[in-house]
């Protein structure tokens, strides 16, 4: 089996704490936070955050140029029909040539595209998205999570590094009633968990029997356990019963960030090869619809190939401010009085489709003879007024700096107020576009900024992505 | 090579202005009959005589028909246009340079919007198609204004609370102006505790910092200036007529530093130049200018060269732009108090030079400018924002060949 060549986890801003749910509903909540995905983001766009952190961290080489495929799994996607996964691919600015495809709909979708890259003879990549809820007052609401990660996967003869080799693998696959949603509901549906842990158990000795084996191991030789799945109690057991040392089993994270389901494994992942040192055995354990363990060994290029933003950092960076009240504004759970304004334009798809670089690849233009950059790209140099002597300039990963900015409170924003900034590139060029994941106080003149894939809004059943700015915060 | 000018080559006979405001019981055909009817009978003439006619709205309509419909024009040339918020100004200078040309020996320039049957606030553009990837529609527009406040303020060391102040007396000033004018929207005057805390709306600007949103109409009648003594004995001739479009570089270019408006400046030397004004503070008797919001109407002051650049700010302070000051400012309350029914605006800034200059101002309104015998009077007109406008500058005189 190919190794892993990179990886990367994406953590949304904002937590929410589980104490202002019953603040609000005078019930339920408990103790910790759980993350929330902005307003402007959605699976789709949680995924490009996560890929583009994985494909920084394989700095040095051409990982971007080097995929051939491109595996999508979300239990929310934001499209049925169109392909979710084609967003992610030009955001990403991957090769024309390679396949981008979904496999969206459920949680074990997440483990299913990570098998599926690990197992691919050409350079693959996984992405797994989630973002989750219950209703107001459930336990879903209150200990799932919304993130995604990435791995790219080295497949035979790329050249691309090896961080871990993938050592063996276990599957068992049963039908039964566990965890449920008909397609557009609010909510999904549980069974009683105690039938779930009696089912899950004897599925997940075999998983794992299976995958040590292959591996040549025993459970008392795992460094690193992880037990993902949305059913908790069952996982705990399986913790338990799993043999191995305690020092083995890894934190879940759920006290901080909840459980992203289709995404927790691969955060988890994310977050023990951030610390995992050269040749150790990680043991990932999946609990959806069945089991699936998988073994990783980790290698000596780890070290000097972690990505820049580890998952603890990024849980440490979040604001705590939300309200309960605007989360679930933001989830649809709560409408709010829209400004006295018109609806927003819808993208039109054509004009999308001609700019697809630009407006999913942040792909500016620089004029070849005077070296301006112009952002949209130009086919008229605004300094030197040369025609159609362009070249292009990615600038997705360039850092800026807030030149003015101003505060909108009458502008149509899922989130009043808008922040809008103008913004100059390191190295050139200007754009005025929205800040994210900022507050009143923080944006000012000569605030540093980095780009971030959002969904701007949704218009006529199209999502608008685009990019906006954030704050540059202390993620690394 | 070279912008000329018609300078006194053709002049401006007949005007007439509708009351702006929020005109519930009325359309945009009854704006459009009413300031016609009224610009007529001003030059004296019936709508028969005029040969030919500008239509400018930004969204109130489209194509000729819009005008010839109400009016039941007999097959004459209409041309509807637009060119965003000098929209009205721009059917002025296509009306004047028609005449000019010999083409018409009477045109009607005439410019209307009906604002307030969208059931919005603020303004409801409607863009072509697009890719959602430029920015275009996600801000409003006292968003994209407020951007010059604090570049402003930093750039000249103007202290935050101080800039407010700033502000808060360009409404102040255009809010008493409005209270004396009949014709303008809001006909109070505002206290400067009341416009300094209102709610906000984008950036440091208040309610009270934004124009108001009205519905409207103006018209101009134009005329050979060799014919105009036989329609008036007062004739306005114009002096100078200057467009410009920017370049639109403002948003993508680190060298602009939203504390100007390049197209103002450059329009304003363009049309000084036409006019052969040299001072232009000194000479004329008011300006007419595009305070869609009050820093627009701060900066004014310096791409207008009324001020110099970084003391804008202060002269505002010590009244000089007042209605008594050196060089009243909107004395007819301007976009502030006197509405803005985009496409009519430009023809209403006329509309106050038409009655200045003439001595028809009421008592109350009358200028000391004018009074102590200057009789030049200009309008700006501005659409687009910081970083990327157009800009429309006009000089108009009462003195042929002065």
């Amino acid at each position: 089996m190919g190794g892993l060549a990179g990886y990367g986890a994406y953590i949304p801003y904002y937590r929410l704490e589980r104490s202002r749910i019953a603040g609000a509903l005078g019930t339920g909540g408990g103790r910790g936070t759980r993350s929330v995905a902005g307003y402007d983001e959605d699976t789709t766009s949680l995924a490009v955050e996560a890929g583009r952190v994985a494909l920084a961290s394989l700095a040095g080489a051409d990982g971007r140029g080097a995929v051939r495929q491109l595996f999508f799994a979300t239990a929310v996607p934001a499209y049925a029909d169109k392909t979710n996964a084609t967003a992610i691919h030009a955001a990403l600015r991957l090769p024309a040539d390679a396949l981008a495809v979904d496999m969206v709909g459920a949680v074990r979708s997440g483990v299913g595209a990570l098998l599926t890259a690990a197992q691919s003879a050409t350079p693959a990549m996984a992405v797994l998205a989630d973002i989750r809820t219950g209703l107001p007052g459930s336990a879903d609401e209150r200990d799932s999570g919304d993130g995604a990660a990435a791995f790219i996967f080295a497949g035979a003869g790329s050249g691309l590094p090896v961080l871990a080799e993938i050592t063996g693998q276990g599957c068992a696959t049963a039908e039964f009633l566990d965890r449920w949603r008909s397609p557009g509901a609010a909510a999904s549906r549980v069974w009683e968990e105690r039938f779930g842990e009696q089912v899950y158990g004897p599925l997940a000795e075999v998983a794992v029997a299976d995958a040590l084996k292959q591996a040549g191991l025993t459970p008392g030789q795992v460094d690193h356990l992880i037990v993902a799945g949305l059913p908790a109690r069952a996982a705990a057991r399986i913790v338990r019963a799993a043999g191995v040392r305690p020092e083995a089993v890894t934190d879940n994270r759920t006290a901080s960030i909840g459980n992203a389901g289709t995404a927790q494994p691969g955060i988890l992942l994310a977050d023990v090869l951030d610390r995992a040192g050269p040749g150790e055995t990680i043991l990932l354990v999946v609990l959806a619809d069945g089991a699936t363990a998988l073994v990783l060994r980790t290698t000596a290029a780890l070290a000097s190939h972690r990505p820049q933003r580890p998952v603890a950092a990024q849980i440490a960076a979040g604001s705590t401010a939300l309200e309960y009240a605007t989360f679930l504004s933001w989830r649809g759970f709560l409408d709010r009085e829209p400004p006295r304004r018109p609806d927003p334009d819808p993208v039109a798809a054509p004009p999308a489709q001609r700019r697809a670089d630009w407006k999913f690849g942040l792909v500016a233009s620089r004029c070849t003879r005077c070296g301006l950059r112009s952002l949209p790209p130009d086919r008229v140099c605004q300094n030197c007024h040369a025609v159609d002597e362009m070249a292009a300039v990615p600038l997705a990963d360039v850092p800026a700096t807030v030149a003015t900015f101003t505060v909108d409170r009458l502008a149509y924003t899922p989130s009043p107020p808008m922040f809008m900034v103008v913004l100059d590139f390191d190295g050139g060029g200007r754009m005025r576009c929205q800040l994210a994941d900022a507050t009143e106080d923080e944006v000012r003149i000569g605030l540093r900024a980095e780009m971030t894939f959002r969904r701007l809004v949704t218009a006529a059943g199209v999502h608008n992505y685009f990019w906006k700015a954030r704050p540059v915060r202390a993620t690394g | 090579m070279g912008s000329h000018g018609i300078r006194d080559q053709v002049a401006i006979v007949g005007m007439g202005c509708t009351a702006f405001g929020e005109h519930w019981g009325k359309s945009t055909d009854d704006l459009l009959v009413e300031s016609a009817t009224a610009a007529a009978a001003s030059a004296g003439v019936g709508l028969a005589e005029i040969d030919a006619f500008w239509l400018g709205t930004m969204g109130s309509g489209v194509s000729g028909l819009t005008l010839s419909k109400p009016l039941r024009l007999p097959y004459k040339p209409v041309t509807r246009l637009e060119n965003m918020c000098a929209t009205g100004s721009e059917s002025l200078r296509n009306a004047c340079y028609a005449v000019a040309s010999g083409a018409y020996d009477v045109a009607m320039a005439i410019g209307v919007e009906k604002l307030k049957d969208s059931g919005y606030s603020g303004l409801a553009g409607s863009n072509p198609p697009g890719a959602g990837d430029d920015g275009k529609g996600d801000t409003t527009a006292p968003a994209n204004f407020s951007l010059l406040a604090p570049a402003y303020a930093a750039k000249y060391g103007v202290d935050p609370a101080e800039m407010k102040d700033v502000l808060t007396r360009i409404a102040w000033k255009n809010h008493q102006n409005g209270a004396k004018n009949p014709r303008a929207q809001f006909r109070k005057e505002v206290p400067k505790e009341t416009i300094k805390n209102s709610p906000l709306v984008a950036g440091m600007l208040g309610i009270f910092d934004c124009s108001g949103v009205s519905d409207g109409s103006a018209a101009a009648i134009v005329v050979r200036a060799a014919d105009a003594p036989r329609y008036t004995g007062k004739p306005l001739y114009v002096k100078a007529l200057s467009l410009v479009a920017g370049p639109a570089s403002g948003l993508s270019s680190p060298d602009y530093d939203f504390t100007t408006f390049p197209e103002v400046a450059a329009s304003a030397r363009d049309a000084y130049q036409q006019a052969g004004i040299r001072d232009p503070r000194a000479e004329l008797a008011l300006a007419e200018v595009h305070d869609c919001f009050t820093p627009t109407e701060l900066v004014l002051m310096e791409d207008l060269g009324f001020a110099e650049r970084g003391q804008g700010w202060k002269d505002v302070l010590s009244g000089c732009f007042d209605a008594g000051g050196d060089l009243p400012v909107n004395p007819d309350g301007g976009l502030k108090a006197f509405g803005h029914p985009i496409g009519a605006s430009g023809l209403r800034m006329m509309f106050e030079a038409w009655l200045q200059l003439r001595g028809e101002a009421p008592a109350e309104r009358a200028l000391r400018t004018v009074a102590d015998g200057r009789s030049l009077a200009l309008t700006h007109n501005l659409g687009g924002g910081p970083g990327e406008c157009v800009s429309f500058v006009s000089v108009v005189g009462t003195h042929r060949g002065a």
